[in-house]
């Protein structure tokens, strides 16, 4: 089971949070002056990293907030937690 | 390779003390150049190299393995064979794969052991009988044998299931895929390698692709932890690590690599007669000839590379199981693991050209590769064979992720994403 360390909670479950996806993503705009190709690059073309991974998850069995996890997708471990939108 | 399999040869291999068995395949040292050169040496990659030198002639072909045959997803899956998919592209191909599984054993000479015993499909409430109902129809008009069954039938099928009163999950009904069941896992893998070695395919296993060379845009050579391997075309056939394969040729494929678990009982006498899903509950299961409950999850719901499920996953399926079936309740679980398995956004797998000349996909097929083996070995054939898409496999080409014609099957899939 994942521990995650939530900057307001403390060390917790992972079965308390929920994951969203991969941090950093950043919707292009204006929409109508996107390529087809860069679209669908935006929407399914994530880096799926075998290694650390910069993701976003939820506590949303806990305090509600979003949080910006390095994670390590070949061990698990998690690496570092950020409260979202903090450096 | 050893010579055909026989109750006759059986026979004498036995009074011989079963000492003169050979090898099912050559242990092959890689060649300089090949015609194909097919990346992963699972199930599908293997049904590849057969098709090709089988249907095609292309003999001069190399399997290039990093670990042993059949040791990732194809080692590691719930053996379940269906062809119980909604859309007509889906159904297509699936039930391609379980004509070809029904006729596999015979054609090569390599018992599978396929066994038809049946795939139920529970719905819970009133809801889920009345998607059951929608499914049924549209896999009646796709062609796939399946049977709308009442409460009542579903009980004559697994008079274990929960049918109390106070049920967690009471049974409103289901469906049931009378040509479905599991097949030998290992066998599949086994079977076509064998088969692939006597038409003259190498399978070259610890050989760990680590770059691709190109030449004006078209795939020249493979780097290898063996050397560098030249290749008129290339087949990618490696499940949860097709991204990363795909980063070293230089693209993206829009595919999230998760961990998807499965755990085996105690071995029991027999007491389920057909493979059971819950999507409701997550759970699916099936009894192994060995006698073990063969219990499949849903996907940990995060990105994974470390071929282990974690507990909460565990639990939630095992609660439901044995919310399921009550009597299961006090058995032992002997092993659990994980596999790597490659999702697509839709669900559907991404067969045919890549942006690199040459290099052809086969990936994506996420929860369900096992039961496409067949299949996706044979359109991948035909596309490495001829450079163009068959029939089948055009709609699941990679462009579909720009264009916008997804096949979306969450629903078929089956497991709880």
């Amino acid at each position: 089971m994942l521990i995650i360390p939530c900057p307001w909670c403390g060390p917790r479950g992972e079965h308390e949070f929920t994951y969203v996806g991969e941090a950093g993503v950043v919707r292009p705009v204006p929409s109508q002056s996107i390529s087809d190709a860069d679209w669908a690059r935006y929407l399914y073309g994530k880096r799926n990293e075998k290694g650390p991974h910069r993701e976003l998850w939820v506590h949303a069995g806990g305090c509600g907030s979003c949080l910006v996890v390095e994670r390590d997708t070949a061990t698990h471990a998690v690496i570092s937690v950020a409260k979202a939108g903090e450096p | 390779m050893s010579s055909r399999y026989s109750v006759l040869q059986l026979l004498r291999q036995g009074i011989a003390g079963h000492r003169g068995w050979t090898p099912a395949w050559r242990m092959a040292e890689p060649k300089k150049h090949y015609d194909v050169v097919i990346i992963g040496g699972g199930g599908h990659g293997l049904a590849t190299a057969y098709y090709l030198a089988k249907r095609h002639g292309i003999r001069n072909v190399a399997v290039l393995e990093k670990g042993w045959i059949g040791g990732g997803n194809s080692g590691r899956n719930t053996t379940i064979v269906r062809s119980n998919y909604f859309f007509p592209e889906s159904a297509r191909i699936y039930d391609l794969a379980l004509r070809l599984y029904e006729g596999l054993s015979e054609e090569l000479n390599f018992n599978i052991m396929l066994s038809q015993r049946g795939l139920l499909t529970l719905a819970h409430s009133e809801a889920a009988f009345d998607l059951a109902r929608r499914s049924v129809n549209a896999m009646l008009l796709n062609g796939v044998d399946v049977e709308l069954l009442d409460r009542d039938q579903v009980r004559d099928e697994e008079p274990l299931l929960n049918f109390a009163a106070d049920a967690r999950y009471p049974i409103h009904g289901g469906y049931i895929q009378r040509r479905g069941g599991i097949a030998r896992h290992d066998a599949v893998v086994w079977g076509y390698a064998r088969a692939a070695d006597a038409l003259g395919v190498d399978i070259v296993q610890g050989c760990e692709v680590t770059g691709f060379r190109t030449v004006g845009g078209r795939i020249a050579a493979l780097e290898t932890n063996r050397g560098t391997i030249e290749a008129g075309r290339v087949g990618l056939v490696v499940a949860g690590h097709s991204g990363q394969l795909a980063a070293k040729a230089g693209f993206a494929l829009p595919i999230l690599s998760y961990a998807l678990q499965a755990m085996v009982s105690e071995p029991i006498k027999p007491l389920l007669g057909t493979v059971v899903m819950s999507p409701t509950t997550g759970a699916y299961v099936s009894q192994s000839d060995k006698g073990e409950l063969v219990i499949g999850a849903g996907l940990d719901l995060y990105p994974s590379y470390a071929q282990r499920g974690n507990l909460v996953t565990t639990r939630t399926i095992l609660a439901g199981l044995a919310e399921l079936f009550p009597s299961f309740r006090r058995l032992k679980l002997m092993r659990q693991w994980a596999g790597i398995v490659d999702v697509a956004w839709d669900y559907s797998p991404i067969i045919g050209p890549s942006p690199v000349e040459g290099l052809f996909l086969n990936c994506g097929w996420g929860t369900g590769g096992f039961k496409a083996i067949p299949a996706g070995g044979f359109v991948l054939a035909h596309c490495l064979a001829t450079g163009a898409h068959h029939e089948f496999s055009a709609p699941f080409d990679l462009k579909r992720f720009e264009t916008g014609a997804l096949i979306d099957e969450a629903a078929g899939a089956g497991i709880a994403h």
